[in-house]
């Protein structure tokens, strides 16, 4: 039993691991702050261009959505850092993880978005065209406002599974919190470090977990 | 433009639906000042009819003149500031739920109009005391009955002083106790000289306050007349027909 615990819950171990953990999660913390807006606004384009009613615009928007939700995160990854070299494109870790995300996130945000503004009824866009308002204006002002809250849990819950995502960055040797719990586990020959990364994605996780529940039970409500 | 000139024209109006053809070529006048009440079968193109003259609906072919100028030409700026002219109400109000009651009436103000914030909102209280409802400014449309809803939708219509008002059955979604106070409001707006073209079942109200009904169907315009005249005298048979048939 005490051999389990010095393995795993090796308080000595994780109190020197913890600075190197603390670095990995600024690397996280910056790379959600990169990938998350880029993946909401990319979305959002794309959700509106899959709705387009130029078909020039909406089939290749749709193919793209298609495409991208159908390629697993960890392909485009490593074929955005190792492949694209082969072709003269050499990106470091950082940039490589940023356009994969962006690629992935855009495909499954646009689909969340997509069903929002559809969620909302031809009536609010014809009283707001009959007021003078132009497409854009009634999407801006009327629709979407009301189809962003209509799917926010499904944002916030897809933003969830972006930030758990990260961790895939640890496989091009981006130094963010997996990555660098990896590196205090080979360090130190023990298991605590991994525990530690583990606890520290459930503790800052956990509570947004909570408020999607709130978010869906109060919209079902 | 002449003071003859009819405020709104509908010139030869087609729509079509692939092989469906809705309206077969209308032709309606409607002065200024004028209440002009549209009646006829459900599927007789009324609405249809009414939705192109804001161009809701494209229409396949002929023309809506407002005060002269055609509606159906120019670039979809042109028709968003033509739209600034013309009110329309609907079946269903068609409130934005995420907005207070005076916010629904302000948008359009704000951002077509481009009015300054403290001019579109005394604007709204105006016209929100005009249809009665300036002591729920602040609330939400889900906490009105349909009858204030109607009454919220006509005001942020009338706050941009269009020069017509389309009604598309405005009373049809309402329970029967809620509908008087939805046609006082038009029989107000009808006496401070507003033109209106209203598409409706309530044949009561048409006798009382239109100057001129017009029945249609089958997408054309089969009769027009004073109230007296379509309701007292009608001349065709598919009118007669009609009218016996809604009278039970």
């Amino acid at each position: 039993m005490q051999t389990v615990l010095d393995q795993f819950l090796n308080f000595e171990i994780m109190a020197k691991a913890l600075p190197l953990l603390m670095a990995g999660l600024l690397v996280s913390a910056e790379l959600c702050a990169a990938v998350i807006p880029l993946g909401l606004v990319g979305g959002l384009l794309l959700a509106l261009a899959t709705l387009s009613k130029r078909r020039a615009i909406a089939w290749p928007s749709l193919v793209f959505v298609e495409i991208f939700r159908a390629l697993p995160p960890l392909v485009l990854l490593i074929f955005v850092y190792s492949g694209l070299p082969f072709a003269g494109v050499r990106l470091t870790p950082f940039a490589a993880v940023v356009i994969a995300f962006m690629l992935n996130n855009s495909a499954y945000f646009a689909e969340v978005y997509r069903a929002g503004i559809q969620s909302i009824g031809r009536g609010q866009w014809e009283a707001a065209r009959s007021t003078g308002l132009s497409q854009v204006q009634t999407l801006a002002w009327v629709v979407l406002p009301q189809a962003v809250r209509n799917v926010l849990p499904d944002l916030l819950s897809n933003t969830i599974e972006v930030v758990k995502l990260t961790s895939i960055a640890s496989v091009v040797s981006l130094g963010e919190l997996l990555y660098a719990a990896g590196m205090a586990r080979s360090l130190t020959y023990n298991a605590s470090p991994l525990v530690l990364a583990a606890t520290i994605y459930l503790v800052l996780l956990w509570p947004l977990v909570r408020l999607v529940g709130r978010f869906q039970r109060r919209l079902a409500a | 433009m002449s003071p003859n000139r009819p405020m709104l024209e509908i010139v030869a109006l087609e729509k079509r639906y692939g092989d469906n053809v809705v309206l077969r070529g209308v032709d309606l006048r409607v002065a200024r000042g004028e209440l002009v009440f549209v009646i006829g079968p459900s599927g007789s193109g009324k609405s249809t009819m009414l939705r192109c003259c804001n161009r809701l609906e494209e229409p396949t072919a002929g023309d809506v003149l407002l005060a002269g100028r055609n509606i159906c030409t120019g670039s979809s700026r042109d028709l968003d500031r033509l739209r600034l002219e013309i009110g329309m109400v609907f079946q269903n109000f068609n409130l934005y739920p995420h907005m207070t009651v005076v916010g629904n009436v302000m948008l359009a103000q704000r951002k077509a109009l481009k009015r300054p914030a403290a001019e579109a909102k005394a604007k709204s209280m105006e016209m929100l005391q005009l249809v009665g409802l300036a002591h729920k400014a602040e609330a939400w449309p889900a906490e009105l009955s349909g009858g204030q809803q109607q009454r919220v939708a006509i005001a942020r219509a009338l706050a941009l002083d269009p020069k017509v008002m389309l009604f598309d059955e405005p009373t049809s979604a309402l329970d029967p106790e809620l509908v008087g106070s939805v046609l006082k409001v038009m029989k107000d707006l009808k006496d401070a000289g507003m033109t209106m073209l209203v598409v409706s079942h309530e044949m009561g109200f048409a006798r009382e306050a239109a100057d001129r009904v017009v029945f249609m169907d089958g997408g054309v315009v089969v009769e027009e007349g004073s109230p007296d005249e379509i309701f007292g005298a009608p001349k065709a048979e598919r009118t007669r027909a009609f009218l016996s048939r809604v009278s039970g």
